[in-house]
Protein backbone atom coordinates (compact mmCIF):
# COMPACT_ATOMS: atom_id res chain seq x y z
CA UNK A 1 0.00 0.00 0.00
CA UNK A 2 2.86 2.29 0.87
CA UNK A 3 4.60 1.45 -2.38
CA UNK A 4 1.42 2.26 -4.24
CA UNK A 5 1.07 5.67 -2.63
CA UNK A 6 4.71 6.35 -3.44
CA UNK A 7 4.00 5.42 -7.03
CA UNK A 8 1.10 7.80 -7.12
CA UNK A 9 3.24 10.58 -5.69
CA UNK A 10 5.85 9.93 -8.32
CA UNK A 11 3.25 9.97 -11.09
CA UNK A 12 4.07 12.51 -13.78
CA UNK A 13 2.73 15.96 -13.02
CA UNK A 14 3.74 17.44 -16.34
CA UNK A 15 0.35 18.02 -18.08
CA UNK A 16 1.73 17.06 -21.47
CA UNK A 17 3.00 13.76 -20.16
CA UNK A 18 -0.23 13.12 -18.25
CA UNK A 19 -2.13 13.67 -21.48
CA UNK A 20 0.11 11.21 -23.30
CA UNK A 21 -0.34 8.63 -20.56
CA UNK A 22 -4.11 8.99 -20.65
CA UNK A 23 -4.08 8.78 -24.44
CA UNK A 24 -2.02 5.60 -24.32
CA UNK A 25 -4.40 4.01 -21.79
CA UNK A 26 -7.41 5.12 -23.81
CA UNK A 27 -5.85 3.79 -26.98
CA UNK A 28 -5.29 0.38 -25.45
CA UNK A 29 -8.88 0.19 -24.23
CA UNK A 30 -10.24 1.49 -27.55
CA UNK A 31 -8.73 -1.30 -29.55
CA UNK A 32 -9.20 -3.97 -26.92
CA UNK A 33 -12.91 -3.32 -26.52
CA UNK A 34 -13.46 -2.79 -30.24
CA UNK A 35 -12.01 -6.21 -30.92
CA UNK A 36 -14.46 -8.12 -28.69
CA UNK A 37 -17.61 -7.78 -30.78
CA UNK A 38 -16.11 -8.51 -34.18
CA UNK A 39 -14.16 -11.40 -32.65
CA UNK A 40 -17.36 -13.07 -31.48
CA UNK A 41 -19.10 -12.15 -34.72
CA UNK A 42 -16.45 -13.54 -37.04
CA UNK A 43 -16.14 -16.72 -35.00
CA UNK A 44 -19.87 -17.29 -35.16
CA UNK A 45 -20.01 -16.43 -38.86
CA UNK A 46 -17.17 -18.72 -39.92
CA UNK A 47 -18.42 -21.52 -37.69
CA UNK A 48 -21.86 -21.38 -39.27
CA UNK A 49 -20.29 -21.21 -42.75
CA UNK A 50 -18.25 -24.34 -42.07
CA UNK A 51 -21.41 -26.05 -40.85
CA UNK A 52 -23.19 -25.04 -44.04
CA UNK A 53 -20.32 -26.22 -46.22
CA UNK A 54 -20.14 -29.55 -44.43
CA UNK A 55 -23.87 -30.02 -44.79
CA UNK A 56 -23.95 -29.10 -48.44
CA UNK A 57 -20.52 -29.24 -50.06
CA UNK A 58 -21.86 -28.37 -53.52
CA UNK A 59 -22.89 -24.93 -52.23
CA UNK A 60 -19.40 -24.33 -50.79
CA UNK A 61 -18.45 -21.73 -53.40
CA UNK A 62 -21.44 -19.52 -52.72
CA UNK A 63 -21.14 -19.94 -48.96
CA UNK A 64 -17.48 -18.95 -49.13
CA UNK A 65 -18.22 -15.80 -51.12
CA UNK A 66 -20.97 -14.80 -48.73
CA UNK A 67 -18.74 -15.60 -45.78
CA UNK A 68 -16.01 -13.27 -47.00
CA UNK A 69 -18.59 -10.53 -47.51
CA UNK A 70 -19.86 -11.02 -43.97
CA UNK A 71 -16.33 -11.04 -42.58
CA UNK A 72 -15.59 -7.81 -44.42
CA UNK A 73 -18.58 -6.05 -42.85
CA UNK A 74 -17.99 -7.45 -39.37
CA UNK A 75 -14.29 -6.72 -39.41
CA UNK A 76 -14.83 -3.08 -40.32
CA UNK A 77 -15.83 -2.34 -36.71
CA UNK A 78 -12.59 -3.73 -35.32
CA UNK A 79 -10.66 -1.77 -37.92
CA UNK A 80 -12.39 1.46 -36.98
CA UNK A 81 -11.30 0.69 -33.42
CA UNK A 82 -7.78 0.26 -34.71
CA UNK A 83 -7.91 3.63 -36.46
CA UNK A 84 -9.07 5.22 -33.19
CA UNK A 85 -6.13 3.53 -31.49
CA UNK A 86 -3.71 5.03 -34.02
CA UNK A 87 -5.32 8.46 -33.68
CA UNK A 88 -5.15 8.41 -29.87
CA UNK A 89 -1.68 6.97 -29.68
CA UNK A 90 0.11 8.98 -32.30
CA UNK A 91 -1.94 11.98 -33.34
CA UNK B 1 9.42 0.57 -21.27
CA UNK B 2 10.77 -2.88 -22.13
CA UNK B 3 13.85 -1.52 -23.82
CA UNK B 4 11.86 -1.44 -27.02
CA UNK B 5 12.26 1.81 -28.90
CA UNK B 6 9.17 2.07 -31.03
CA UNK B 7 9.75 4.67 -33.73
CA UNK B 8 7.25 7.53 -34.12
CA UNK B 9 4.44 6.78 -36.51
CA UNK B 10 5.84 9.09 -39.15
CA UNK B 11 9.06 7.13 -39.29
CA UNK B 12 7.03 4.03 -40.16
CA UNK B 13 4.48 5.48 -42.52
CA UNK B 14 6.02 8.60 -44.02
CA UNK B 15 8.89 8.21 -46.38
CA UNK B 16 11.25 10.84 -47.68
CA UNK B 17 10.40 12.30 -51.04
CA UNK B 18 12.50 10.90 -53.84
CA UNK B 19 12.10 14.28 -55.44
CA UNK B 20 9.52 16.95 -54.55
CA UNK B 21 5.92 15.66 -54.44
CA UNK B 22 6.98 12.12 -55.41
CA UNK B 23 7.66 9.70 -52.56
CA UNK B 24 8.00 5.94 -52.50
CA UNK B 25 4.27 5.43 -52.02
CA UNK B 26 3.71 7.14 -55.34
CA UNK B 27 6.54 5.10 -56.82
CA UNK B 28 4.88 1.85 -55.69
CA UNK B 29 1.50 2.99 -57.03
CA UNK B 30 2.97 3.91 -60.42
CA UNK B 31 4.89 0.65 -60.54
CA UNK B 32 1.73 -1.31 -59.67
CA UNK B 33 -0.22 0.39 -62.45
CA UNK B 34 2.58 -0.15 -64.99
CA UNK B 35 3.12 -3.82 -64.06
CA UNK B 36 -0.60 -4.50 -64.36
CA UNK B 37 -0.78 -2.78 -67.73
CA UNK B 38 2.30 -4.60 -69.01
CA UNK B 39 1.02 -8.04 -67.93
CA UNK B 40 -2.24 -7.59 -69.80
CA UNK B 41 -0.65 -5.93 -72.86
CA UNK B 42 1.80 -8.82 -73.20
CA UNK B 43 -1.02 -11.32 -72.75
CA UNK B 44 -3.26 -9.53 -75.22
CA UNK B 45 -0.72 -9.62 -78.05
CA UNK B 46 -0.63 -13.40 -78.24
CA UNK B 47 -2.18 -15.30 -81.11
CA UNK B 48 -5.48 -16.75 -79.91
CA UNK B 49 -5.21 -19.94 -81.98
CA UNK B 50 -2.14 -21.29 -80.17
CA UNK B 51 -2.30 -22.78 -76.67
CA UNK B 52 -1.67 -20.09 -74.06
CA UNK B 53 1.73 -19.90 -72.42
CA UNK B 54 3.77 -17.57 -70.25
CA UNK B 55 2.11 -14.34 -69.19
CA UNK B 56 -1.05 -15.29 -71.02
CA UNK B 57 -1.65 -18.11 -68.53
CA UNK B 58 -1.40 -15.69 -65.64
CA UNK B 59 -3.77 -13.24 -67.28
CA UNK B 60 -6.27 -15.99 -68.04
CA UNK B 61 -6.18 -17.19 -64.44
CA UNK B 62 -6.90 -13.65 -63.25
CA UNK B 63 -9.72 -13.09 -65.74
CA UNK B 64 -11.36 -16.43 -64.93
CA UNK B 65 -11.02 -15.84 -61.21
CA UNK B 66 -12.70 -12.43 -61.47
CA UNK B 67 -15.47 -13.75 -63.70
CA UNK B 68 -16.28 -16.86 -61.68
CA UNK B 69 -15.68 -15.64 -58.15
CA UNK B 70 -16.64 -11.99 -58.30
CA UNK B 71 -18.77 -11.02 -61.29
CA UNK B 72 -21.07 -14.03 -61.59
CA UNK B 73 -22.05 -14.36 -57.90
CA UNK B 74 -22.65 -10.63 -57.43
CA UNK B 75 -23.97 -9.25 -60.71
CA UNK B 76 -24.85 -12.25 -62.80
CA UNK B 77 -24.61 -12.34 -66.57
CA UNK B 78 -25.58 -8.68 -66.99
CA UNK B 79 -22.50 -7.65 -65.04
CA UNK B 80 -19.98 -9.31 -67.34
CA UNK B 81 -19.20 -6.00 -68.99
CA UNK B 82 -17.90 -4.75 -65.65
CA UNK B 83 -15.23 -7.46 -65.65
CA UNK B 84 -12.44 -5.23 -67.07
CA UNK B 85 -13.08 -2.60 -64.42
CA UNK B 86 -13.03 -5.16 -61.61
CA UNK B 87 -9.90 -6.78 -63.03
CA UNK B 88 -8.06 -3.47 -63.04
CA UNK B 89 -9.24 -2.70 -59.49
CA UNK B 90 -8.20 -6.13 -58.25
CA UNK B 91 -4.80 -6.19 -59.94
CA UNK B 92 -3.95 -2.63 -58.96
CA UNK B 93 -4.87 -3.13 -55.29
CA UNK B 94 -3.09 -6.47 -55.12
CA UNK B 95 0.08 -5.00 -56.61
CA UNK B 96 -0.15 -2.06 -54.22
CA UNK B 97 -0.57 -4.42 -51.23
CA UNK B 98 2.15 -6.91 -52.05
CA UNK B 99 5.10 -4.49 -51.51
CA UNK B 100 4.18 -4.68 -47.81
CA UNK B 101 6.12 -7.95 -47.64
CA UNK B 102 8.69 -7.39 -50.39
CA UNK B 103 12.15 -6.73 -48.96
CA UNK B 104 13.57 -3.21 -49.51
CA UNK B 105 10.18 -1.73 -50.40
CA UNK B 106 8.31 -3.08 -47.34
CA UNK B 107 5.48 -0.62 -47.42
CA UNK B 108 2.03 -1.35 -48.77
CA UNK B 109 1.01 1.66 -50.84
CA UNK B 110 -2.57 1.20 -49.65
CA UNK B 111 -1.55 1.76 -46.01
CA UNK B 112 -1.76 5.50 -46.63
CA UNK B 113 -5.27 6.77 -47.09
CA UNK B 114 -4.77 8.46 -50.48
CA UNK B 115 -5.06 5.39 -52.69
CA UNK B 116 -7.95 3.62 -50.89
CA UNK B 117 -9.84 6.91 -50.65
CA UNK B 118 -9.55 7.78 -54.31
CA UNK B 119 -10.42 4.23 -55.35
CA UNK B 120 -13.50 4.10 -53.17
CA UNK B 121 -14.65 7.56 -54.27
CA UNK B 122 -14.37 6.26 -57.83
CA UNK B 123 -16.46 3.20 -56.91
CA UNK B 124 -18.95 5.45 -55.09
CA UNK B 125 -19.42 7.69 -58.13
CA UNK B 126 -19.75 4.67 -60.41
CA UNK B 127 -22.40 2.83 -58.41
CA UNK B 128 -24.50 5.97 -58.02
CA UNK B 129 -24.21 6.75 -61.75
CA UNK B 130 -25.09 3.16 -62.64
CA UNK B 131 -28.13 3.38 -60.39
CA UNK B 132 -29.23 6.64 -61.98
CA UNK B 133 -28.72 5.21 -65.45
CA UNK B 134 -30.64 1.99 -64.83
CA UNK B 135 -33.47 3.38 -62.70
CA UNK B 136 -33.52 7.12 -63.32
CA UNK B 137 -34.20 9.42 -60.40
CA UNK B 138 -36.29 6.69 -58.78
CA UNK B 139 -32.96 5.18 -57.77
CA UNK B 140 -32.82 7.35 -54.68
CA UNK B 141 -36.31 6.25 -53.73
CA UNK B 142 -35.31 2.61 -54.08
CA UNK B 143 -32.21 3.36 -52.05
CA UNK B 144 -34.15 4.91 -49.20
CA UNK B 145 -37.03 2.43 -49.01
CA UNK B 146 -36.44 -1.23 -49.77
CA UNK B 147 -39.68 -2.94 -50.80
CA UNK B 148 -42.02 -3.88 -47.97
CA UNK B 149 -41.24 -1.14 -45.46
CA UNK B 150 -44.31 -0.14 -43.42
CA UNK B 151 -45.33 3.49 -43.94
CA UNK B 152 -44.90 4.36 -40.29
CA UNK B 153 -41.24 3.40 -40.43
CA UNK B 154 -40.46 5.16 -43.70
CA UNK B 155 -38.83 8.34 -42.32
CA UNK B 156 -36.54 6.37 -40.00
CA UNK B 157 -35.64 3.68 -42.53
CA UNK B 158 -35.09 6.29 -45.25
CA UNK B 159 -32.57 8.23 -43.19
CA UNK B 160 -30.70 5.10 -42.12
CA UNK B 161 -30.60 3.60 -45.59
CA UNK B 162 -29.49 6.81 -47.29
CA UNK B 163 -26.77 7.34 -44.69
CA UNK B 164 -25.55 3.77 -44.94
CA UNK B 165 -25.40 3.85 -48.72
CA UNK B 166 -24.16 7.33 -49.45
CA UNK B 167 -21.77 7.87 -46.54
CA UNK B 168 -20.97 4.62 -44.75
CA UNK B 169 -20.28 2.58 -47.89
CA UNK B 170 -17.37 4.65 -49.21
CA UNK B 171 -16.11 5.26 -45.68
CA UNK B 172 -15.99 1.60 -44.72
CA UNK B 173 -14.55 0.65 -48.11
CA UNK B 174 -11.70 3.11 -47.55
CA UNK B 175 -11.06 2.35 -43.90
CA UNK B 176 -11.23 -1.41 -44.37
CA UNK B 177 -8.46 -1.45 -46.94
CA UNK B 178 -6.31 1.20 -45.29
CA UNK B 179 -6.57 -0.09 -41.73
CA UNK B 180 -5.99 -3.70 -42.72
CA UNK B 181 -2.80 -2.89 -44.55
CA UNK B 182 -1.59 -0.44 -41.92
CA UNK B 183 -2.31 -2.89 -39.10
CA UNK B 184 -0.33 -5.57 -40.90
CA UNK B 185 2.51 -3.18 -41.54
CA UNK B 186 2.71 -2.07 -37.91
CA UNK B 187 2.51 -5.70 -36.75
CA UNK B 188 5.49 -6.58 -38.94
CA UNK B 189 7.42 -3.54 -37.66
CA UNK B 190 6.68 -4.50 -34.04
CA UNK B 191 7.96 -8.04 -34.35
CA UNK B 192 11.00 -7.01 -36.39
CA UNK B 193 11.89 -4.46 -33.68
CA UNK B 194 11.33 -7.03 -30.94
CA UNK B 195 13.65 -9.48 -32.67
CA UNK B 196 16.28 -6.81 -33.15
CA UNK B 197 16.19 -5.57 -29.58
CA UNK B 198 16.35 -9.10 -28.16
CA UNK B 199 19.25 -10.18 -30.35
CA UNK B 200 21.16 -6.99 -29.57
CA UNK B 201 20.27 -6.92 -25.86
CA UNK B 202 23.07 -5.55 -23.67
CA UNK B 203 22.08 -7.10 -20.33
CA UNK B 204 21.56 -10.87 -19.91
CA UNK B 205 22.90 -11.44 -23.39
CA UNK B 206 23.04 -15.21 -23.19
CA UNK B 207 19.41 -15.59 -22.22
CA UNK B 208 17.89 -12.85 -24.32
CA UNK B 209 19.74 -13.33 -27.59
CA UNK B 210 18.48 -16.89 -28.21
CA UNK B 211 15.00 -15.76 -27.20
CA UNK B 212 15.06 -13.57 -30.30
CA UNK B 213 14.15 -16.65 -32.31
CA UNK B 214 10.57 -16.53 -30.95
CA UNK B 215 9.54 -13.13 -32.36
CA UNK B 216 11.47 -14.00 -35.50
CA UNK B 217 9.34 -17.12 -36.01
CA UNK B 218 6.25 -14.98 -35.44
CA UNK B 219 7.61 -12.50 -38.00
CA UNK B 220 7.93 -15.24 -40.61
CA UNK B 221 4.42 -16.46 -39.87
CA UNK B 222 3.02 -12.93 -40.07
CA UNK B 223 4.78 -12.34 -43.39
CA UNK B 224 2.98 -15.35 -44.84
CA UNK B 225 -0.23 -14.09 -43.25
CA UNK B 226 0.27 -10.66 -44.81
CA UNK B 227 0.51 -12.20 -48.28
CA UNK B 228 -2.88 -13.80 -47.62
CA UNK B 229 -4.28 -10.49 -46.33
CA UNK B 230 -2.95 -8.60 -49.35
CA UNK B 231 -4.81 -10.99 -51.62
CA UNK B 232 -7.93 -11.10 -49.46
CA UNK B 233 -8.27 -7.33 -49.24
CA UNK B 234 -7.96 -6.93 -53.00
CA UNK B 235 -10.60 -9.65 -53.39
CA UNK B 236 -12.93 -8.07 -50.84
CA UNK B 237 -12.60 -4.61 -52.38
CA UNK B 238 -13.42 -6.03 -55.80
CA UNK B 239 -16.33 -8.17 -54.59
CA UNK B 240 -17.87 -5.29 -52.64
CA UNK B 241 -17.60 -3.12 -55.73
CA UNK B 242 -19.40 -5.91 -57.56
CA UNK B 243 -22.14 -6.06 -54.92
CA UNK B 244 -22.64 -2.29 -54.93
CA UNK B 245 -22.83 -2.04 -58.72
CA UNK B 246 -25.00 -5.15 -58.81
CA UNK B 247 -27.56 -3.74 -56.37
CA UNK B 248 -27.60 -0.47 -58.32
CA UNK B 249 -28.40 -2.39 -61.48
CA UNK B 250 -31.05 -4.64 -60.01
CA UNK B 251 -33.01 -1.99 -58.22
CA UNK B 252 -33.68 -3.51 -54.83
CA UNK B 253 -30.87 -1.33 -53.55
CA UNK B 254 -30.67 -1.03 -49.85
CA UNK B 255 -28.72 -2.50 -47.07
CA UNK B 256 -25.12 -3.49 -47.48
CA UNK B 257 -25.76 -7.07 -46.66
CA UNK B 258 -28.08 -7.77 -49.53
CA UNK B 259 -26.59 -10.91 -51.02
CA UNK B 260 -27.77 -11.37 -54.59
CA UNK B 261 -27.93 -14.69 -56.41
CA UNK B 262 -29.58 -16.47 -53.51
CA UNK B 263 -32.46 -17.61 -55.70
CA UNK B 264 -30.23 -19.16 -58.33
CA UNK B 265 -28.16 -21.00 -55.76
CA UNK B 266 -31.34 -22.23 -54.12
CA UNK B 267 -32.49 -23.70 -57.42
CA UNK B 268 -29.12 -25.32 -57.77
CA UNK B 269 -29.23 -26.93 -54.39
CA UNK B 270 -32.82 -28.16 -54.39
CA UNK B 271 -32.49 -31.54 -56.19
CA UNK B 272 -29.40 -32.47 -54.21
CA UNK B 273 -31.10 -31.74 -50.93
CA UNK B 274 -33.98 -34.00 -51.89
CA UNK B 275 -31.46 -36.66 -52.80
CA UNK B 276 -29.49 -36.35 -49.59
CA UNK B 277 -32.42 -36.88 -47.25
Amino acid sequence: MEALSQLIQQAPVDPDEAKNTNAAIGAGFAYGIAAIGPGIGIGYLVGKSVEAMARQPEAAGMVRTTMFLGIAFTEALALIGFVVFILLKFA
Amino acid sequence: MFGLEFPPINAILRWKDLFPTFNKIALIAVAAALIGIIIFLLAGNRDGTKPPRGVRNLAEIIVEFIEDQIVMPTMGRAGLRWTPFLISLFVFILLCNIPGVLPILQMPATARIAIPLSLSLLVWAIFILVGLRHQGLGYFGHLAWPPGVPTALKPLVGVIELLSTIIIRPFSLTVRLMANMMAGHILLVTFALLTESLVQAETNRFILAPMGILPFAMLLFLTAFEILVAFLQAYIFAILTGVYIGTSMEGHGGDEDVIPDMSEAGKHAEPDRAYAH
